[in-house]
């Protein structure tokens, strides 16, 4: 029997196989069939700042809009007893899960603002989150800001929020870091407990018709893991905090990358959406299969064990290794060059 | 005082929350000034609250009052406590059900809001011509004059009406108690369980049908017996005003509060007394005390059951020293020599009188008078007037007090500053908002937490205007430490307070008239406080100085950006209201206005609070106190109420209610049949828009849609030769026609009316061109209106001299051409982005100058015709639509009887040109009867025959000449329009739009579909999708919307249409022409996005597009003329649903927010639309796919058989 008990944020899980943020967290139904299939952990939805701002922008206009000040008619919607607004309605989701489930969850935050952060951290604690992933998602399109500017964001927040949150806070970062190790040094320094490499960006996308700009999403493939296995790999020992994959983990093989690169867990989002929840245990008893044919006793074992630290040519995480791939580039025969 | 039993409510909540309490059904009808009962009712219900039995009252909404009086007839037969709440015309159509109720025995209870009636106008306002056209049905009539009473008298009406068995109508005034905010004494559970007797309530239930004990009721009786069956009654009215005051005293009993059948207060020994009902008696209560103060011996018999009526009570109640009596009725009944109340005082004395033993030396003398029509001002002044009548040696009888009537003199003259002590002690404060601000709801508030956090009484009422966007509110409150029976506003020199929410304001009213001296002036200006005394009007700085005025300031739409709170001012106003009057102290009011805040938002948003709270604690540093000056400095002055070159009538009569004059207005200068010219709206100029559409003329391709989509029908399109632009302004822009369809030495024009722009953008967001190398830059764009206001107002002014292009040559199959036509219908008062207007407009453009508009009540009435002005108007020739609204019930009746006198008319002027032929001339003649008259250059030309007639006809010696010459204007193609909203057409006008469609004459019917009761509040109606919130439907309608449109298809002759402008506007206009070409009857149902879906509108065009896509409004034809060429009638001009249903709905609050609050229900309610949606596009694509030609050449052989 292997050992597939993994430790994240300080939490100990049964496995490394954790449903990220997405919609399936939504339905208590699905959190409840993830659960059933092995899932160790659940990352919840996100509570993005900006939707939480969008509803309750809607709904002071709707209460604004209740009165117009017109003598027949003194408001038009009736306001239900029951309405919650989009914080409430994710806290009272937080509140079932945990109470349903018995594995942790992990709240998960979106959005760019330091205000409000310090209170929806709390709050999520209050309702009973195992931990916090902080998805700080900052387009840095001003261009009279520097990096550090921009890294500086991070580390405040993070700061501030520890000051006032107890439960373990995970960074899910971009990939655009011009220093991506030094940056998480530094998250580490400003008491992260852990990073989650990378989050994948709604890209805006042009209607051609229209002329509008229009925000876009692809579900992920497993070439995107590479990426996310390749900083993994030239993070794994140089830190002390935990690392999870994100974006693009498919199969037991993107599974296996990356827990030899070294991270805690990986995240499934995109393949538990096409595959359905169910889907997990597949990956669970193949992550199992490989380990025993392969002679692993644990998870443990298998950490980082091709991480840069103990690659066989940790040079291929470095430039040489861009060298060598474009050289392996050839053109089909034929084309003129 | 402060015991937890205090209430600070308005008159409606107060009769409802008894009325709710002692009911187990209520059927309900909106109708204002009523509709808060019953949808206070149906919340209540939809909280599970229990009644005084212990459970939850069954609400159900009606189509009509009238299927609500009879839905409480059988719950009452079938052993139910029933009620019902409304008003005005809703209770005439209770009427025949309440004659049955009464002839019944039956106990019940009708909660009124009384409201005038529509007779020569519409009015939504308070006075009693409604309850007094029920007086004979047989129910009693219980009057409470106050908010504490409108709750007091609800529970005896029911209490009295179980043990009596006589049905009681319950009424009160409209508005002004129905919505005045009183601080009254609530009555608990306790209170009335003592009143309710269980056995009455017994005896009720065992008299209801049962087949377990089966007898029959409402039989039909024939000379031998009826007779008999009425008188068989008395005994039970006999013993009914016994009872009421029995119940009276028992209720005084348990609350202190004791009521009389008839309440005498004044001096013991009066001479003169006056004789009232309802709200007026509060403010003859305060005179009388006053006067009796003062030494004089007056005294007021205030009527509470006046109905049975008890003579013997009410004589009992007049002291014997009576020798003059005035009675005042609220009412009007014409052609009567006198009014109901009087007629009754005066029997009740002369029968006294008749007998042995009479109370009375001598009779004394009696005069009846009429006051407060349609919640008219009534004051101590003129309490004080008809006092003094009294005294005079012939005093006038028949008379008005309140009005000016210079024609028939029926008026008394009172002292408009004539003032009574009431107020000493109080603080009395007006507040100037716009509807959309909150200042009213933040009145409400304030007076809650005075009313509750202190032992001072409090009121509060609220004037509106007739305008939905850029409603202007007035908000009178009094606070002070005696009860408060002022039911009359605060007067000229008399607010303590007045603070002014909008800037725009000082140029619109003059505020300060009312304040006194030494008040205080709040205003809300972005001036800084060193300059904003230079930026008030002249009289203004004039006034203030004069009267001492404590100026503060404050920039509070600042203060709101800043904290987030975007243009909502009213907490920032509320905060400084309580830091400047002192009413409470500072740190106690901020708090309870932060607890208010709180209770409001905290479960629906944290950062609404916290901003809130932000802006309350920055309102105070934002608080400026500015020192007066010592003389004027003002250049300026207000400037004219309406624009220049308006006509007399409009300068006299318009423009003073315009500037709040209209009290002042002499019966000789209104009309004495309701009939007002057209066009006024243009001469009110509101500036409503920070921003306005500037045209770039360059990039445009002029395809005509922002005319089109216009709301308000201020951007215009005009093409003109060139040549007719040598005189234009400076920076007057235009640009050569582009395409072929039109003369090439013209220009095209594209021009805003800045003044009457509402700024909501709708006009830019449908402009489908975007600069080729700047995406952000379309041919329309919103700029701030400032720096362009001045050009625009020469550039709209120059515009409106050009001539119009000749309607003959336009195109108007399409968008460009027919937006060449001029709109007659502008600048109402409609919501911002309204989705109705654009067809009504569109429909004035076609057909305008040629049209005869039936409009049934609702949102399209009111900003259609609500005085003071009108945005229906006429073109150059003096031509436009006719309209009239005559009742919401009767609208398509009121249509069809349009079109059958235009009809039969029509039939009259050719048998008459027929039969003088012979003068006209053959030719002449043949051609006026023969015209077709289908586009405009054949109904111009039958225009030209006509006036050659006319030119004809004075010559002609005959009098079949003198009447052609009276209808010959019936012999040009007439275009009738019956228009109303989805709560007429679907619910309580179904009837008649029904045997209107059935009837086969040609009219147009438009059905502007917002799928709710639009104007009283958005309740339901049988347009409401399934699983829409509304009033009404608190948990989401449960029931499909019921499909109007395959229902009038079932008659076959009847062109139908679903139209949505902003999702394909070519069929639109294809359906407008075409509906109005069809010689029969045409439904077109028009979606209309309105605020009552919870969606900014300047979103309208998106939802109109996405309730197409997603299947919710299909687009589609259903013509006659094609099944008559052989093909199928139906055409789907939508595709299939393409989108998601939910990707429609949960882009709107009144679908997505049941998520928020039951999300298992909205999923069930989503799946089932779904469905529908499917099922129903599966259905239309079938019937629209049957293969028509063969079906009907089957056909043809078996009918020949």
């Amino acid at each position: 029997m292997v050992d597939l008990t993994t430790d994240y944020l300080g939490l100990r899980l049964t496995n490394p196989l954790v449903p990220s943020a997405s919609p399936l967290t939504r339905d208590f139904d699905t959190a409840r069939r993830l659960e059933d299939a092995g899932a160790p952990a659940l990352v919840m939805y996100s509570l993005f700042e900006e939707s939480i701002e969008a509803s309750e922008a809607a709904a002071a206009r709707f209460f604004h809009e209740q009165a117009i000040g017109y003598g027949e008619a003194d408001s038009f919607l009736p306001i239900p007893d029951g309405y919650l607004s989009e914080l409430e309605d994710y806290l009272e989701q937080l509140t079932n899960l945990k109470q349903s489930l018995h594995i942790p969850i992990i709240a998960s935050l979106n959005g760019i603002s330091a205000s409000g952060w310090v209170q929806y951290g709390k709050q999520v604690q209050e309702a009973g989150a195992d931990a916090l992933e902080l998805n700080v998602y900052y387009v840095a399109a001003n261009i009279d800001e520097s990096a550090a500017e921009v890294e500086s964001r991070y580390i405040e927040l993070l700061y501030e929020l520890k000051q006032h949150v107890s439960i373990p806070i995970a960074m899910k970062l971009t990939s655009q870091f011009s220093s991506v190790g030094h940056f998480v040094k530094s998250l580490e320094a400003a008491g992260a407990n852990g990073v989650a490499l990378f989050n994948r960006f709604y890209q805006p996308d042009i209607n051609l018709e229209t002329r509008e700009v229009v925000p876009s999403l692809t579900l992920s493939s497993s070439y995107e893991t590479l990426l996310r296995v390749h900083w993994t790999a030239v993070l794994f020992g140089q830190v002390n905090l935990s690392l999870a994959v994100t974006g693009g983990i498919h199969t037991v093989d993107d599974v296996l990358k990356a827990l030899m690169a070294g991270a805690d867990v990986t995240h499934l989002c995109s393949v538990l959406l096409k595959q359905g929840p169910e889907y997990l245990a597949n990956l669970l008893s193949g992550l199992d299969a490989w380990l025993d044919e392969h002679d692993y006793a644990s998870v443990r074992q298998l950490k980082g064990s091709v991480s840069r630290k103990h690659a066989i040519d940790p040079s291929a995480y470095e430039r040489a290794n861009y060298v060598k791939v474009m050289d392996s580039h050839r053109s089909s025969s034929g084309v003129w060059r | 005082m402060n015991a937890p039993d205090w209430l600070t409510i308005d008159g409606n909540e107060a009769a409802a929350s008894v009325a709710y309490r002692l009911s187990e059904v209520c059927a309900i009808y909106p109708i204002t000034p009523a509709s808060p009962m019953g949808e206070l009712a149906d919340a209540w219900s939809a909280e599970r609250r229990r009644n005084l039995w212990g459970t939850v009252p069954q609400i159900v909404e009606m189509q009509s009052e009238a299927g609500a009086a009879g839905a409480v007839h059988g719950a009452l037969q079938a052993g139910s406590l029933a009620t019902t709440f409304t008003a005005s015309q809703g209770l005439l159509l209770m009427i025949p059900n309440m004659y049955k109720i009464a002839g019944e025995l039956t106990p019940a209870v009708l909660h009124v809001a009384a409201r005038s009636l529509a007779c020569q106008a519409l009015s939504i306002f308070g006075d009693h011509s409604d309850v007094m056209a029920t007086r004979q049905t047989g129910f009693a009539m219980l009057c409470a004059g106050s908010v504490q009473e409108a709750q007091d008298l609800a529970l005896i009406a029911h209490a009295a009406t179980l043990r009596g068995r006589i049905p009681v109508l319950h009424f009160f005034d409209g508005f002004r108690t129905s919505h005045e905010v009183a601080k009254i004494q609530g009555l608990d559970d306790d209170c009335l369980r003592a009143l309710i007797a269980d056995a009455d309530v017994r005896a009720h239930r065992a008299r209801a049908l049962s087949p377990e004990h089966p007898v029959l009721r409402g039989s039909s009786q024939n000379p031998d017996v009826y007779f008999q069956g009425r008188e068989r009654v008395n005994a039970a009215y006999a013993a009914f005003p016994g009872i009421v005051q029995q119940l009276m005293d028992r209720f005084a009993a348990s609350t202190g509060r004791q009521y009389r059948l008839f309440d005498y207060l004044g001096a013991a020994d009066a001479e003169r007394v006056i004789i009232i009902m309802g709200s007026g008696a509060e403010a003859v209560h305060e005179t009388v005390e006053y006067l009796n103060g003062q030494g004089e011996k007056v005294g007021l018999l205030r009527v509470r059951l006046y109905r049975p009526f008890d003579a013997d009570a009410l004589l009992a109640a007049l002291p014997a020293t009576v020798r003059r009596v005035a009675v005042l009725d609220r009412t009007k009944e014409p052609g009567s020599d006198g009014e109901p109340l009087y007629k009754d005082v005066v029997t009740a004395l002369a029968q006294q009188q008749m007998q042995d033993g009479a109370k009375f030396a001598h009779m004394p003398r009696v005069i009846g008078g009429r006051y407060g029509l349609s919640s008219k001002e009534f004051t101590p002044g003129m309490i004080k007037a008809v006092f003094d009548e009294l005294d005079k040696a012939t005093p006038k009888n028949h008379f008005t007090i309140g009005i000016q009537d210079d024609v028939t003199h029926t008026s008394l003259a009172w002292d408009a500053d004539y003032r009574t002590n009431a107020h000493d002690g109080f603080v009395q404060a007006l507040f100037y908002g716009l509807g959309s601000d909150g200042t009213v709801s933040a009145n409400k508030n304030s007076i809650k937490i005075i009313g509750e956090s202190t032992e001072l009484h409090a009121q509060g009422y609220f004037v509106y205007d007739s305008k939905k966007s850029g409603a202007v509110t007035v908000s009178h409150l009094r606070f002070g430490p005696r009860p408060i029976r002022s039911t009359y506003l605060i007067g000229d020199n008399e607010a303590a307070f007045i603070a002014c929410h909008q800037p725009v304001f000082l140029q619109r009213y003059d505020m300060l008239r009312k304040a006194a001296k030494g008040a205080v002036f709040l205003l809300n200006s972005p001036e800084l406080p060193e300059r904003v005394w230079d930026s008030l009007p002249r009289s203004m700085q004039q006034q203030m100085l004069d009267k001492q005025i404590r100026f503060y300031c404050i920039d509070a739409y600042r203060v709101a950006q800043e904290a987030q709170m975007g243009s909502r001012i009213n907490t920032i106003m509320q905060t400084c209201f309580f830091v400047i009057s002192d009413v409470l102290p500072s740190d106690q009011a901020i708090a309870a206005i932060k607890a208010a805040v709180e209770k409001t938002y905290g479960g629906k948003g944290r950062r609404i609070v916290d901003f809130n709270f932000r802006a309350i604690d920055a309102a105070l540093a934002a608080l400026h106190q500015v020192p007066l000056p010592d003389k004027v400095t003002s250049d300026f002055e207000r400037p004219a109420t309406v624009a220049p070159g308006a006509s007399e009538f409009v300068q006299r009569f318009t423009a003073e209610l315009i500037a709040g004059n209209g009290d002042a207005i002499p019966v000789s200068l209104m009309p004495d049949d309701g009939t007002f010219p057209l066009g006024t709206a243009a001469f009110e100029k509101r500036n409503l828009a920070l921003e306005i559409p500037v045209w770039d003329a360059e990039l445009c391709t002029q395809c005509g849609k922002c005319p089109l989509v216009c709301p308000h029908g201020v951007i215009r399109s005009k093409l003109v030769p060139q040549t007719l632009l040598k005189n234009a302004p400076a920076g007057f822009k235009s640009h050569k026609v582009l395409g072929k369809d039109y003369p090439q030495d013209h220009v095209m024009m594209y021009q805003v009316a800045p003044e009457d722009c509402t700024g909501c953008g709708l006009c830019v967001d449908i402009c489908p061109i975007r600069d080729k190398s700047n995406a952000s830059h379309k041919a329309l764009n919103m700029a701030p209106i400032e720096p362009l206001r001045e050009q625009e107002k020469a550039n709209w002014a120059f515009f409106l001299t050009l001539p119009e292009y000749n309607r003959r040559e336009v195109k108007t199959t399409t968008i460009k051409g027919s937006m060449l036509l001029e709109p007659l219908f502008e600048f109402s008062g409609a919501c911002v982005g309204c989705g109705e207007t654009p067809y009504i407009k569109l429909a004035s453009q076609l057909f305008g100058d040629r049209m005869l508009v039936a409009n049934a009540t609702g949102c399209s009435s009111i900003y259609g015709g609500n005085l003071p002005t009108t945005p229906w108007t006429t073109n150059a020739q003096g031509r436009g639509p006719a309209w009239n609204n005559s009742l919401f019930e009767d609208n398509a009746e009121f249509g069809l009887g349009m079109r059958i006198a235009v009809d039969k008319q029509t039939e009259y002027a050719r048998e008459l040109v027929c039969d003088l032929k012979g003068w006209i001339g053959e030719a002449l003649a043949a051609d006026l009867r023969g015209a077709e008259q289908t586009d405009e250059a054949s109904i111009a030309a039958q225009r030209a025959r006509v006036q050659q007639l006319r030119e004809l006809l004075p010559g002609i010696d005959d009098p079949r000449a003198r009447e052609l010459e009276a209808v010959a204007e019936n012999l040009i193609r007439k275009s009738v329009w019956i228009i109303g909203g989805d709560g007429w057409a679907y619910d309580i006008g179904y009837g008649g739009v029904d045997h209107v469609l059935a009837s086969g004459r040609n009219v147009n019917i438009l059905v502007l579909d917002t799928e709710v009761y639009s104007n009283t509040g958005g309740q339901t109606s049988k347009a409401t999708p399934r699983g829409a919130v509304a009033k009404f439907s608190a948990g989401g309608k449960p029931t499909a919307k019921k499909d109007l449109a395959m229902l009038a298809m079932g008659y076959e002759n009847v062109y139908v249409a679903h139209v949505a402008y902003a999702a394909k506007d070519m069929q639109t206009l294809r359906t407008f022409l075409d509906a109005e070409a069809h010689d029969g009857p045409s439904l077109i149902i028009a979606y209309s996005p309105c605020i009552a879906h919870g969606v900014d509108l300047s979103f309208n065009h998106r939802q109109q597009d996405l309730a197409v896509k997603s299947g919710h409004w299909p687009l589609f034809r259903y013509e006659p003329a094609r099944a008559a060429a052989g093909k199928n009638p139906l055409h789907l001009d939508s595709a299939a649903p393409s989108i998601a249903y939910k990707d429609f709905i949960s882009t709107e609050t009144r679908f997505n927010m049941l998520w928020r609050s039951h999300p298992d229900v909205a999923e069930e309610f989503l799946a089932r639309s779904q469905q529908d949606v499917n099922k129903r596009y599966h259905h239309y694509k079938q019937l629209a796919d049957l293969p028509w030609e063969e079906e009907h050449g089957d056909e043809k052989p078996t009918k020949e058989r």
